[in-house]
């Protein structure tokens, strides 16, 4: 649980998710706990297969058709995301709960004008189309595309990448949502529209008071954004803490390897970067004790057959690892 | 060391079509992609291209692999000119330069078996004499995946797997240069790791020169010799990768460097920022054509073109008003 006194927006518990494949079940997400508080931005990292796809899936109601909660809730404003009829969930998504998706060239459609996209999507107001059209021009000058009144005529094409993607966080952000999930929005762009983006969205992130869960494997981009992390792996969620805790203090020996695979850490110029031996688990045939152990330098055999709990290293900051128990962390 | 390859003010120029494209080109008829390039990759070494999307470092590299025609100056290797060579006349150097391409399971035939695909080379040309399973075994040992790998199909490799099948592709004829597009790019970065490093040890083993092509300025930073930077098909700067990243002194390397958040929370980012965007190539600025986002613009930029200057033994630059002492944080 989150520290006492702080308000989430949302709070994910014991979220188990699995897929029905011919191979049989692969298990995709076991156990995950992710609380996100108001006004603030979770990062969530890990390496493919990790789960981060399927757990945004839960979050906004729109997982793949053989994908089946087998447990756990999602708290969203004291409801139940998972147990929302579908009419009360769409009135959720995209009004309270909105997504910027990592492709920009495929969230917008290609034969509406810009105008006519974002006054369609204020569908929920009773304003008329004047007054929206005013507001979606306001958005899109808070997002920084110059002239936006004029723009609104203009069709996505006439966008260059940087500018359809803050459009993207233009439309999401219009209903001043309590969640904004964004999902690697900046892996397409040049590195200096990048920075520009990340930029504008921790402004408007701090003048609306929303909360946003943000995706990246770019552990530069998380470390810039963020206030809290989750490190995923094969499913489960690892470590979890503040973006310091994470970074100068990560006490997972997945979440420790990660950060000490990204070149851009190290300072001296060197040929032989670091790696992960090993591959990720098979999520069909789950191994018994920890998911982390085949690959674990620091691996003893309580690791093979027992599966580590979470302990708790400092406020806020916990670790699912024997070695914090042996190390006299409390659980 | 010897230059291996010499690329000397080559143009690359793709003709705008009818219809549609012609009438966005507004009366263009040609896209410069790539304009007087210069540039040469010694033997053994790893040449870098940076620059964002649509710089024109990706048709550099197809056009010095002959997968694109250059309509001027000059692509030599080992001394011979190969700019111009009919595609018959180009195939035995397609022995010494192999390509390694971006996707790396979109770039393998998803019908053929790893043997068949690493062992394709000696097939194309004409090598029959070879012992094709010996030679599939070798090339899997050499890339480290396990002989068993030969009977698989693509789509039962894993990201990283699947580039090391297409660094065995590239070495099996050994080649005396790779042509690496991206070689990294979607990979998890403890994959990332795995695939540079078998790269790296593989040059120190064979002396193969690398030319890579990545946005990933870290990867840059720690895996090559000597950089250039390009925007809008030219390079604005080229050099050493140390001293480019100790000193850079072109504003848009330094923008471009600056761009890259640290994996330190206490960092603080001091980018700095570029004005607007990218223009079109279909409407390149007048003078230098990097002064309408240069935040050290001077009225001198806005007309006269910058020339491609030295500074320093092995570094050069296009820009009036060179970037003077100013350190990036490491």
């Amino acid at each position: 649980m989150s520290a006492p006194g702080s308000e989430n927006v949302l709070e994910v518990r014991d979220l188990t998710v699995g897929y029905r494949t011919p191979r049989g079940r692969v298990r995709a997400l076991r156990d995950v706990n992710l609380d996100i508080p108001r006004g603030k931005v979770v990062g969530i990292v890990g390496e493919s297969g990790c789960g981060k796809s399927t757990l945004l899936g839960a979050i906004i109601g729109l997982l793949d058709a053989n994908a089946e909660v087998e447990s756990g809730s999602i708290r969203f404003d004291g409801r139940d995301l998972l147990r929302l009829p579908e009419k009360d969930m769409r009135a959720l998504r995209g009004d309270r709960i909105s997504m910027i998706f990592q492709d920009p060239m495929t969230t917008l459609n290609p034969v509406l004008s810009i105008g006519t996209q974002m006054t369609d999507i204020q569908y929920r107001s009773k304003a008329g189309t004047a007054d929206k059209r005013k507001r979606s021009a306001a958005m899109l000058e808070r997002v920084g595309i110059p002239d936006a009144a004029n723009r609104l005529a203009n069709f996505p094409h006439q966008f260059s990448g940087g500018m359809r993607q803050r459009i993207a966080i233009a439309m999401a952000l219009q209903s001043e949502p309590d969640l904004l999930i964004a999902d690697e929005p900046t892996t397409a762009l040049d590195a200096t529209l990048e920075v520009q983006i990340l930029q504008r969205l921790r402004e408007l992130q701090q003048s609306l008071q929303c909360s946003i869960l943000f995706i990246s494997h770019h552990l530069g981009v998380i470390a810039e954004l963020c206030d809290e992390v989750s490190v995923m792996y094969a499913g489960e969620v690892v470590e979890q803490g503040s973006v310091r805790d994470i970074f100068h203090n990560a006490r997972h020996p997945y979440a420790r390897k990660l950060l000490e695979c990204d070149p851009a850490r190290i300072a001296e110029k060197t040929a032989n970067l670091p790696t992960i031996p090993g591959d990720i688990p098979d999520l069909v045939a789950l191994p018994e004790g920890c998911i982390f152990q085949a690959r674990c330098e620091q691996a003893t055999a309580r690791c093979a057959s027992e599966v580590p709990a979470r302990h708790r290293v400092g406020p806020g900051h916990s670790a699912a690892c024997h070695l914090l128990a042996e190390a006299g962390a409390d659980a | 060391m010897p230059d291996l390859l010499q690329v000397e003010d080559l143009q690359v120029r793709f003709r705008v079509k009818s219809g549609l494209a012609a009438l966005m080109a507004r009366g263009a008829t040609h896209i410069d992609a790539v304009c007087g390039v210069s540039f040469a990759v010694r033997e053994g070494e790893t040449f870098a291209l940076v620059g964002e999307s649509g710089s024109g470092k990706t048709t550099l590299a197809l056009a010095v692999a002959g997968l694109v025609e250059a309509q001027a100056g000059s692509i030599r290797f080992e001394g011979k000119e190969l700019r111009g060579l009919s595609d018959s006349a180009f195939k035995p150097y397609r022995r010494h330069i192999a390509m390694m391409f971006q996707d790396p399971i979109g770039s393998l035939s998803p019908r053929l078996s790893i043997r068949s695909l690493i062992t394709e080379p000696f097939k194309i040309h004409g090598l029959t004499d070879r012992d094709l399973d010996a030679e599939a075994r070798r090339l899997l040992a050499m890339v480290g995946l396990p002989a068993d790998f030969a009977g698989r199909y693509p789509h039962q490799l894993s990201g990283g797997q699947a580039r090391r099948v297409g660094v065995a592709r590239a070495l099996a004829l050994d080649p005396k240069l790779i042509v690496a597009d991206e070689p990294t790019a979607g990979l998890d970065v403890s994959v990332q790791g795995e695939v540079l490093n078998l790269l790296a040890r593989l040059q120190g083993e064979l002396g193969v020169s690398i030319l890579i092509i990545t946005h990933n300025l870290s990867v840059v930073r720690h895996t090559t010799d000597r950089m250039a930077i390009m925007y809008l098909g030219r390079f604005v700067e080229r050099g050493p990768t140390d001293e480019i990243f100790a000193r850079p002194r072109h504003p848009y390397t330094l923008a471009l460097l600056s761009a890259n958040p640290k994996p330190d929370p206490d960092a603080v980012l001091d980018a700095v920022e570029l004005k607007g965007e990218v223009p079109s190539l279909l409407e390149r600025p007048q003078g230098c054509e990097f002064h309408p986002r240069c935040p050290f613009v001077q009225a001198h930029c806005r007309t006269a073109a910058p020339a491609w200057t030295q500074q320093g033994a092995d570094h050069r630059l296009t820009c009036h008003f060179p970037v003077e002492e100013r350190k990036l944080a490491s």
